[in-house]
């Protein structure tokens, strides 16, 4: 059960376990944030619950130019997940200052820009854009999307092109920069420590997994790309590992993703070492998942007789 | 309109023949939502293996006197065949309305004093959401008439209900029922003058039925688009129809779109 009040207080034998925490300089009243291309804006999902209590929502990615995206079919059902090949569509950083920014700023909770681009130029010029945005404290980088023909994928695959991306950012954006990293690479704990050194505040992992899907009836591929970003819960123990190896490696702040659909794969992720966690394809399975995440957080840490959920950060017992 | 997530109960559910079955479900804590015609709902699939979305079915029919909803399922693979499988009084999980309707008012839509003639066409599965236009079409006064294909007399699905609701053809294409052939050969379509058509069904059937709207004097047309779907509110960018305004998300700016903003003539 539920027991609304601060946190460390006690109600009728119940305590509320601290839920705080900070990434960079960004303040989250918990660990719980959606995960970028599966919350929309945010408002798609307000009839559902109250949006304002998910400690951080980042928002669909968002390019330099407008981008159309790839052609359908975009999306591929797989055992325990799926596959997609959406292609960063949006209308450009302009559009969003203009026009979205107005809509989601009055939202009361961290709104973060998920920044993608194909050029670090124009992850630079974007990433200035938004900085000058007075309700967006954080930007999540995106050097690791796997969809694009000419994106970010290539310099999420190396420590060097990771770098020069993250330091060009840097030089212009001077609130909370958290780094996504891909899974689609040898050893991401050195990807991780590249991008800590060129100076994230924070890495997130892991984005989708590159994959396939093929119609053997028809012998077509089942995207419009051929390959396209796995998802889901097959991929969270590949994730999970993932974490564990980079949480390990940095100094800075690991906020886990993959595969996350309850509270308990939240857990998971903050015994492997996650200060904060996304949901992303659970939002499609369950609208409401990120409220029901936070309250089941809420209940283990109870449960464990944890204060806050701080404790339980890397604590896995080896 | 806002959406729900609710835990719905199956009331009944009828065979309708070899992999067709309707699903009369109700709201057991309350009153069911408004819902309008053209709109779906995702429903969870808890009972196959496979299966980890959301299915996106149509509505075909709002009881609200009952306080039921309908669902037409086709059984095609695991997931639908969960959900046509499920038993009375079993429980399944909806979110629901999503999506826009089919147009029923406004300064371009016919009026019942103008003698207006809507023709609403639909193939297989693709008439469930017919159903539920009609009714509310004629609730507003209107006749609607009803132009319904199948491969055989068994697919042509809940006869009874629409013939209540409206005139009724039907063709099928081994002759069993109806005329022989497919919707757009229908002989009504050369003896009558339409002043508005709806369309649900497999894609080749709704963009020659828009063929016949544009070549007949260009009535406007709109038709319910089908697509895979993940999240179904406009959030996942997977869904998208190409448009003349660029690419457009089938669960959210759809399902129902005029066929005149559609690439399909190129």
């Amino acid at each position: 059960m539920r027991v609304q009040g601060r946190p460390g207080i006690q109600y009728g034998g119940f305590v509320m376990a601290e839920l705080s925490v900070q990434i960079g300089k960004l303040q989250m009243k918990n660990p719980v944030m959606t995960a970028s291309g599966t919350f929309g804006y945010g408002l798609e999902f307000e009839d559902f619950m109250d949006i304002s209590r998910i400690g951080g929502i980042i928002v669909k990615g968002t390019t330099r130019y407008h981008r159309e995206g790839n052609p359908y079919p975009r999306m591929a059902e797989t055992p325990s997940g799926m596959l997609n090949a959406v292609g960063l569509q949006n209308k450009g950083v302009e559009y969003f200052c203009e026009y979205i920014y107005p809509q989601i700023s009055g939202i009361d909770t961290n709104m973060i820009v998920n920044v993608s681009g194909s050029a670090v130029e124009d992850y630079a010029e974007t990433a200035r854009m938004i900085n000058s945005l007075e309700k967006i404290p954080a930007i999540e980088l995106n050097i690791s999307c796997p969809n694009v023909k000419q994106g970010g994928m290539a310099f999420g695959v190396s420590a060097k092109g990771a770098a020069e991306v993250v330091s060009a950012v840097r030089k212009v954006y001077d609130k909370t920069l958290i780094v996504k990293l891909s899974p689609n690479v040898t050893n991401i704990a050195e990807i991780a420590c590249a991008v800590e050194a060129a100076g994230a505040d924070s890495v997130s992992l892991i984005n989708t997994l590159l994959g396939m899907a093929i119609d053997a009836e028809r012998r077509r591929p089942l995207l419009s790309t051929v390959t396209g970003g796995l998802s889901g819960p097959a991929v969270k123990p590949i994730a999970l590992r993932m974490v564990w190896q980079v949480a390990k490696a940095v100094k800075i702040p690991v906020i886990g993703l993959g595969g996350i659909m309850n509270a308990t794969d939240a857990i998971e992720f903050f015994l492997a070492g996650a200060s904060a966690i996304q949901i992303g394809t659970a939002n499609f399975i369950d609208p409401a998942t990120c409220v029901k995440v936070i309250d089941g957080i809420n209940d283990y840490l109870d449960r464990h007789h944890y204060s806050s959920v701080q404790e339980i950060v890397g604590a896995l017992e080896l | 309109m806002k959406k729900f997530i609710l835990d719905l109960h199956v009331v009944e559910r009828q065979l309708l023949h070899r992999e067709y079955v309707l699903l009369k479900l109700t709201n057991p804590d309350a009153a069911l939502p408004e819902m309008c015609p053209g709109q779906f709902a995702e429903l969870r699939v808890d009972a196959s293996k496979t299966t980890f979305l959301r299915r996106p079915i149509s509505i075909n029919f709002v009881d609200y006197e009952r306080n039921e909803v309908w669902f037409l399922i086709r059984m095609i693979g695991d997931g639908t065949r969960a959900l046509g499988l499920l038993r009375e009084g079993d429980t399944l999980n909806a979110v629901l309305p999503l999506g826009n309707s089919f147009t029923m008012s406004g300064a371009q839509f016919p009026k019942v004093s103008d003698d207006a003639s809507l023709l609403l066409v639909g193939g297989g599965v693709g008439t469930a959401p017919l159903l539920f236009l009609g009714s509310e079409l004629k609730k507003r006064g209107y006749k609607p008439v009803f132009l319904l294909g199948a491969r055989t007399a068994g697919d042509l699905l809940e006869l009874e209900e629409f013939s209540k609701i409206g005139e009724l053809f039907t063709t099928t294409e081994d002759g069993s029922q109806g005329e022989r052939g497919f919707v757009v050969h229908h002989s009504v379509l050369q003896s009558r003058k339409f002043s508005w058509i709806y369309s649900c069904g497999p894609k080749p059937m709704m963009q020659a039925v828009a063929a016949y709207a544009a070549a007949a004097g260009r009535i406007p047309c709109e038709v319910s688009l089908e697509n895979k779907m993940a999240c179904g509110v406009g959030a996942c960018l997977c869904c998208v129809e190409n448009t003349k305004e660029g690419h457009k998300c089938v669960c959210k700016e759809g399902p129902v779109f005029n066929t005149e903003d559609l690439l399909w003539q190129n």
